[in-house]
């Protein structure tokens, strides 16, 4: 019953998004965009955290090689299905290689949150130190502090640049299609040993599965999403800059998916988009530092809140919905 | 031999870098099982601290480095153990995630008070001069900081009887509590310990860098690589993995720049991490301090 209602609500969401830019103006639509790129963004976190249980807390490191990936391709092969191919197994093959070192080391939760931070941090130093002249890879000029500009926006294969709409559309179409995939893949068998192995790491390995590989294999695919993610974000802008490693960058991903609700796909979604407007509403005045609000909610979430909304908005439907909550309690009695 | 021997103290030098802006972290990792992701913004307040204190209410600087700023970031530190760590004892992520969030607001924080430009101080020691080459004397005063750093840390953990309570804290609380000693007292000391540390450092390090709210986040990867490597042991576990980090970092910032120093330190932390996943002191060293 709960994956019709869910596949409804997917297709619901997906029609509405498409009709949107026939609705509202252009400027909303690009501004909305970024929400959804952003979002995607989160649901990569959210599938490696809080569903494999990797606390990877340099999530900004995929997005931000993807953001790069895409820009360089795009200026030295043009902005085709190669620069995205590019931008999204850069990032892949770096988490894999980072994935290795870390999960075949068998390192505890705290140390590969404490890397994957460093590792984004030293990426950003690193890009940011690639200011001068002698710094291009091709035709793209690596700018340093400044960035890359003039990114080139996606092309159809014919060659016209994909206009507004069209890439917000295509940014839905992704986000909903990956969410798709994920739930999916959580019900597989592998999908399941990536649950069983977040559960009870120590246990899964001694019924025989290899939670090396696994883990590997879902932070790959977090690096890969996260990859996308970047790539689109790219698109967006037509820029990108060593901020997008930044600390806060990193910061804003966790927050999301703890607002929203670590262990959920949908809450760290929610979480994003609510957050992302607040910040917005939030830099239009000069008095309070977002820093300081972002900081603030993300204590008080783990302070007080720490399963996150989406958890919290569940049983609040549960609560109102009488008939179904007297049949669950019936079916915990049976 | 002149070249040899400024290399050394450029060496030495960067391996006290990183022991001044790691071993705050690396006290309360190794005493309380805790990530202190606000630990560069302890570094960053202590420079502040130092600043002003010089600048404003006339202190000498060796006063408001080595007092004021650990006195007052002590405080900064005792005050949030109290408000929100204590709270989250046994969940190291949750410790993690709630002080970077501490993390934030306290950048937030300061860039509302101070503005996001550098505030600078000037370098109250002349360069030395080694035969054909001149070194500071601020980076030699670092390297003896450093060092008169471990000696007292040593000191208060091996004689005394905090020190005692405490380590016997980490091996095991219930045991402390049931012989009579408060093992809460001993967590928010030690934290309060750890942050003081910080604010020496983050105040050592201002006439240096000079300070800017986000300054934490260039502290932070290397002191974590540094406290993580080390593993358990506080003071040798940081001291091997400074000398090591510092020694890679440094020779290969002299080979080629600063960043790809950085990096070296990161490529060299990885494969340790693989090589020794408990940290240098999980397998060396193991019953030290």
């Amino acid at each position: 019953m709960s994956r019709i209602l869910q596949t409804l609500a997917l297709l619901v969401v997906l029609a509405g998004g498409m009709a949107l830019p026939n609705l509202v103006e252009l400027y909303t639509v690009y501004e909305v965009t970024v929400y959804v790129v952003m979002a995607l963004l989160a649901l990569s976190l959210a599938f490696i955290w809080g569903k494999g249980g990797i606390m990877c807390l340099g999530q900004a490191s995929f997005f931000g090689l993807g953001a790069y990936a895409y820009a360089i391709a795009a200026l030295n092969f043009g902005p085709g299905l190669l620069a995205v191919a590019i931008a999204i197994s850069v990032p892949t093959l770096f988490a894999a290689i980072l994935g290795y070192f870390m999960f075949y080391g068998r390192i505890s939760d705290i140390y590969v949150g404490v890397i994957t931070l460093a590792v984004s941090l030293i990426l950003m130093n690193l890009v940011n130190s690639t200011s001068g002249p002698q710094y291009r890879i091709g035709a793209a000029q690596l700018g340093g502090f400044n960035g890359i500009t003039g990114i080139p926006t996606l092309a159809w294969p014919n060659g016209t640049p994909l206009d507004p709409a069209a890439l917000f559309r295509l940014s839905l179409t992704l986000l909903v299609g990956c969410f798709a995939a994920i739930s999916l893949y959580l019900r597989s068998r592998a999908g399941k040993v990536v649950i069983a192995i977040r559960e009870n790491e120590y246990r899964a390995e001694l019924l025989g599965y290899n939670v090396a590989l696994s883990k590997l294999v879902t932070f790959s695919a977090g690096g890969a999403l996260a990859g996308l993610a970047g790539c689109l974000f790219a698109n967006w802008g037509a820029f990108v800059s060593p901020t997008v490693f930044a600390l806060v960058q990193s910061a804003q991903i966790i927050i999301w998916v703890i607002v929203g609700g670590r262990g959920t796909l949908i809450g760290p979604i929610l979480g994003c988009i609510a957050l992302q407007w607040a910040t917005t509403q939030l830099g239009t005045q000069q008095t309070i530092q977002v820093n300081l609000v972002l900081g603030l909610v993300l204590t008080f979430f783990v302070l007080v809140v720490p399963a996150g909304i989406a958890p919290l908005l569940a049983k609040c439907a549960r609560a109102v919905t009488p008939s179904r909550s007297r049949i669950t309690a019936k079916e915990k009695q049976a | 031999m002149d070249l040899a021997s400024i290399l050394t103290i450029e060496i030495l030098g960067s391996v006290a870098v990183l022991v001044l802006i790691s071993i705050g972290l690396a006290v309360v990792f190794g005493m309380m099982k805790v990530i202190n992701m606000a630990h560069g913004e302890f570094l960053m307040i202590g420079g502040y601290v130092a600043i002003y204190a010089k600048n404003w209410a006339g202190l000498n600087f060796w006063v408001s480095s080595l007092v004021v700023a650990p006195l007052c970031v002590g405080l900064l530190g005792l005050a949030l153990e109290w408000l929100v760590v204590r709270h989250l004892y046994g969940r190291m992520i949750d410790t993690m995630l709630a002080t970077w969030g501490i993390s934030l607001a306290l950048i937030g924080a300061m860039t509302m008070l101070v503005g996001n430009t550098t505030t600078g101080i000037s370098t109250p020691l002349s360069s030395v001069t080694i035969g054909a080459y001149s070194v500071s004397g601020y980076g030699i005063y670092l390297i003896c900081l450093a060092l008169a750093i471990f000696v007292l840390l040593y000191g208060l953990f091996r004689f005394t009887a905090f020190g005692l309570q405490a380590r016997a804290t980490t091996q095991n609380a219930d045991m402390v509590a049931a012989l009579g000693g408060n093992p809460r007292r001993i967590y928010s000391m030690t934290f309060a310990l750890g942050a003081a540390l910080g604010g020496l450092g983050g105040a050592a390090l201002a006439p240096i860098t000079g300070v800017i709210p986000t300054i934490g986040a260039t502290y932070i990867a290397k002191a974590f690589i540094t406290v993580i490597s080390g593993g358990g042991a506080v003071i040798a576990g940081n001291l091997s993995a400074s000398l090591l980090f510092g020694t890679v970092g440094q020779v290969f910032t002299y080979l080629y720049t600063p960043v790809i120093g950085e990096v070296a330190l990161l490529v060299a932390a990885v494969v340790l991490i693989r090589i020794l996943p408990k940290g240098i002191t999980g397998r060396f060293f193991r019953r030290s301090i």
